[in-house]
């Protein structure tokens, strides 16, 4: 199954969150999406989003200055 | 009639909108929250650019809101066509370049549209009446309803009692007599309303939610629509007048300096744009030049570069210049005095 890659770097919060939401939309239950980021306020709000939507967030991976989400789309499609 | 009503509500991250959605909720109403991104909305994050800052707890006010609520929120990008709202505001700007009153009915507007492509049946607010001197009067009220074109499908949950009854009221959807009748500036009845509903923690910011109500920041706003000779404005300069010390040496260029390590890294991401200087024999701040420059201006930025460097008081520092995708090129020069950056030069 492929990944959903959305660049989120250089953006600041919730510009990361509505580049996901974007992009999760187009996709269906199972699929995987990778956020790349560089504002640390998407681990917080990554989360929360997926959260209140019913995502499951796999992993975050933060390096120095980029963060990077990985995501499994839930079964509410939005 | 639906079986369970459905309404979307305006979710800011603040207090009133909370509680707004929760009085909703509370009747028996399926309520989703919307959110818009105005590129102007204050978030807690643009100070986390600051590499001091990063240690403060970060959140955004209308997730949490929703978590709250246990309801989704949708985030909406409306920064393209909220120009208009900001450039030629019908109902005019308040204290600062704040267009609250058309800024509201652009929201509801927005929200009315989605609630029809949707299939939902109102729309809730958590407006008080007298709360804002702008856009939340008695008068103006009937104004966000119509213009919006929500009329009757408008609700505003906290208010409600003093306002005419709403479709959602009148179709028995939403009990009147369990709304509220809050009216004027005190904060005291909504954190009466939050206690009661046991929300602890809620965002209370001191400035509103949108930088166009903070004066230092329309007058940055005001120095680039002037400068550039239209009130036109990408997402990037909006963003870039939220970040690091803006002095304008003369009228053709103006100068935006890092002011610490977060900011730095932040500005290096618009490398690419601007013509962009740093310090290298001394630590010193990145700095963009925004505007048409002459090799004397790249000198005299080059001189405040330094001035604002570890090298302030040396002799002599070493600035390297870059055009935007060019070779780099460096400059010794001698750093600014204090006395020499007027203060008019700060914008």
């Amino acid at each position: 199954m492929s990944t959903t890659v959305v660049d989120a770097r250089n953006l600041l919060c919730p510009l990361p969150v509505i580049r996901t939401q974007d992009a999760v939309v187009k996709l269906q239950p199972g699929d995987a999406v990778q956020v790349l980021c560089t504002d640390p306020g998407v681990v917080y709000d990554i989360p929360a989003w997926c959260r209140v939507h019913g995502h499951e967030v796999c992993d975050i991976n933060e390096q120095e200055y980029e963060i990077a989400i990985s995501i499994r789309v839930g079964e509410s499609g939005s | 009639m639906p079986q369970k009503p459905k309404a979307v509500a305006l979710i800011s991250g603040g207090l009133d909108s909370l509680l707004a959605a929760r009085v909703a909720l509370d009747q028996g109403v399926h309520v989703e929250g919307i959110n818009f991104y105005t590129g102007f909305c204050v978030e807690g994050h643009t100070h986390a650019i600051r590499k001091q800052d990063r240690a403060r707890p970060k959140r955004n006010n209308a997730l949490w809101s929703a978590e709250q609520l246990g309801i989704k929120l949708h985030i909406v990008d409306i920064i393209e066509e909220y120009k208009d709202v900001v450039i030629n505001p019908k109902h005019g700007y308040g204290a600062n370049l704040n267009p609250c009153l058309d800024c509201k009915i652009f929201m509801v507007d927005k929200a009315r549209e989605w609630i029809e492509e949707k299939g939902f049946d109102f729309i809730i607010t958590g407006e008080v009446i007298g709360q804002r001197p702008m856009s939340q009067r008695k008068d103006t009220m009937p104004v966000i309803a119509r213009d919006s074109g929500a009329g009757d499908r408008l609700v505003r949950p906290l208010c409600a009692r003093n306002l005419p009854a709403t479709l959602p009221e009148t179709l028995g959807w939403l009990d009147r007599d369990k709304l509220y009748g809050f009216n004027g500036r005190s904060r005291k009845p909504q954190m009466a309303l939050a206690e009661k509903f046991g929300f602890e923690d809620y965002a209370q910011p001191a400035g509103g939610c949108c930088f166009l109500t903070d004066k230092q920041y329309s007058v940055k706003l005001s120095d680039l629509w002037a400068t550039r000779g239209t009130r036109e404005y990408d997402l990037d300069d909006i963003m870039l007048l939220k970040v690091g010390r803006h002095l304008r040496p003369r009228p053709n260029f103006k100068v935006i300096v890092g002011r610490e390590e977060g900011e730095n890294r932040f500005l290096e991401g618009y490398r690419k744009r601007f013509v962009h200087m740093i310090p290298t024999s001394h630590t010193g701040p990145l700095v963009l030049l925004d505007g048409e420059v002459s090799a004397d201006d790249i000198e005299l930025a080059a001189r405040l570069t330094a001035r604002f460097s570890q090298g302030r008081d040396a002799e002599q520092v070493t600035i390297e210049v870059k055009q935007p995708g060019g070779d780099a090129r460096s400059l010794d020069v001698v750093p600014l005095t204090a006395d020499e950056i007027p203060a008019g030069w700060y914008i």
